[in-house]
């Protein structure tokens, strides 16, 4: 493994992001695995990120893109905000970003999911992949874990769930992603967003449930050892 | 990412044509002069107190060592301090151009530098240069909302986060915090705790070497200890000492002190318009 080259790889989100509408708001989720090349930058980051008070982002692609593109919104929304008296709808947020992703494209490689609530049509969701389209969906997946979730989504998703019933079948969507895709891991984060405010869920790793072939998170080898019937590996 | 077909007229920034045409070269084997990297391994933790930053002090040249004891953390602010990894040139360019902002803000607003200014100042220009500008940073300080610790990668990506390694010898440093971090370390932990980290990197990891320096930032104040661990001295100096044969004899020594041309007056008239 060359170590050189991987450090100095652009620091890339892996990822898998999610997001989801219910009957009252959304619930964006996303796992927290940064990487350069083969090493993990960050086992913690956070890749939902805040536009405005009711709207926000999933990032997933190239870490320094997807973070520019969203400081660059935020400003722009936070003066549409200030011109229009009243806070912006999720709309304009896609909007915004949707006009850099497609006016850049061949500069930035981002893909976004952008999630919010506003009065005048509640929860909705966009999904702006890499060229730039725009496309507003009840729900949208992103990011290299994705691949592993269409299925599960054509079967799994309804409409008019309740807030837990989406939230849980996010953290369900981001676990089964992490445990099939190298390059998202660490912790399932969720935001949920409705007219009564903004939510926001931390799952560790290890209180996710198991799927096939998964092992139960052990502190150290030595417990094993030290434990008084050590059970035979298997293999 | 595709290619413009279209030929458009410049729109103005940094035209990237020539870093093109070095990649063109290089795979064709014309190689550019080889640079002074910092090998490196910086680290960063945040503890009960504030900040505490580290690095080690080997500059390469390629294969050379080209300076054993180098400084690599560097002054931002007085309550922001930065560590470099990367090419020496470029963290000492970006981390200068950047104090010099700051400082210039502090006069504009008066008040004390905040450490989220300096990350946005760093990652703007970072991003513009689309990583070309090789600087790795570690930038932790201590403001008036609290101690802040980032870790800034070439392309402009920040990440926020209560500890972090960069550079070459970033992964033995990040081996040792994984295991022994936690929450609301005291000072002299913190000290070791880095300590350590650094030594993993200064012994497992061929870009870096000599010895710690160390820097610890909190609300009353900063101690930039330099040196603060050296375990590498040199040893096996010869005792008789090294003596070298004189081969130009002295025939006349003569000393001439300089006159005084100016005439210094203390105190004096303030300037006026």
């Amino acid at each position: 493994m060359d170590l050189e080259m991987n450090l100095n790889a652009p620091h890339s989100m892996g990822t898998t992001i999610i997001g989801v509408t219910y009957n009252g708001g959304v619930v964006l989720g996303a796992d927290s695995r940064t990487s350069t090349g083969m090493y993990v930058a960050n086992r913690a980051s956070d890749k939902i990120t805040q536009l405005t008070d009711n709207v926000y982002v999933c990032r997933s692609g190239s870490a320094a893109d997807s973070q520019i593109v969203s400081d660059y919104v935020r400003y722009f929304l936070h003066q549409h905000t200030i011109q229009l008296g009243q806070s912006a709808t999720s709309k304009v947020a896609a909007n915004l970003i949707r006009l850099l992703s497609y006016n850049n494209k061949n500069m930035l490689e981002t893909g976004l999911i952008v999630g919010g609530w506003d009065k005048y049509e509640g929860g909705k969701i966009y999904a702006i992949p890499l060229g730039g389209t725009l496309i507003e969906q009840p729900f949208a997946i992103g990011g290299s874990g994705s691949s592993y979730l269409y299925g599960f989504f054509d079967q799994a998703w309804k409409e008019g769930m309740t807030k837990d019933e989406a939230e849980q079948l996010v953290v369900k969507a981001v676990s089964l992603a992490i445990a099939r895709d190298g390059a998202s891991g660490g912790v399932v984060r969720t935001v949920i967003i409705n007219s009564e405010g903004v939510t926001r869920n931390f799952y560790p790793g290890d209180k996710l449930q198991l799927w096939h072939e998964e092992l139960e998170p052990q502190n150290s080898l030595l417990d094993l050892l030290n434990s008084s019937n050590p059970e035979p590996m298997n293999i | 990412m595709s290619k413009s077909v279209i030929e458009t007229p410049p729109k103005g920034g940094f035209s990237f044509d020539l870093c093109k045409r070095n990649e063109m070269l290089s795979k064709k084997g014309v190689n550019p002069p080889s640079f002074r990297k910092t090998g490196t391994t910086i680290v960063g933790l945040i503890f009960q107190d504030g900040v505490i930053l580290g690095a080690d002090t080997r500059a390469t040249e390629g294969p050379i060592v080209c300076d054993k004891n180098c400084e690599k953390i560097h002054y931002m602010a007085p309550n922001i301090y930065c560590c470099g990894a990367g090419t020496a040139a470029d963290t000492e360019a970006v981390t200068d151009m950047v104090s010099s902002q700051l400082q210039l803000h502090r006069y504009h607003t008066g008040r004390e530098s905040r450490v989220v200014t300096a990350l946005t100042l760093l990652k703007r220009h970072l991003f513009n240069y689309q990583g070309y500008v090789s600087a790795a940073l570690v930038l932790g300080g201590v403001d008036v909302s609290g101690p802040h610790l980032h870790t800034i990668y070439p392309h402009g990506s920040t990440d926020t986060l209560p500890f972090a390694t960069m550079g070459s010898g970033s992964l033995a440093a990040m081996a040792v915090f994984e295991s022994k971090y936690r929450e609301g370390l005291t000072r002299n932990e913190g000290i070791e705790l880095v300590t350590e980290a650094i030594c993993s990197g200064i012994f497992n990891d061929l870009g870096s070497g000599s010895n710690v320096d160390i820097c610890v930032i909190t609300k009353g104040g900063k101690e930039y200890l330099r040196n603060h661990l050296q375990p590498n001295p040199r040893t096996y100096t010869s005792s008789k000492g090294y003596s070298f044969p004189k081969k130009t004899e002295v025939l006349l020594t003569k000393i001439i002190p300089l006159k005084e041309k100016v005439e210094i007056i203390e105190g004096g008239d303030a300037m006026e318009e």
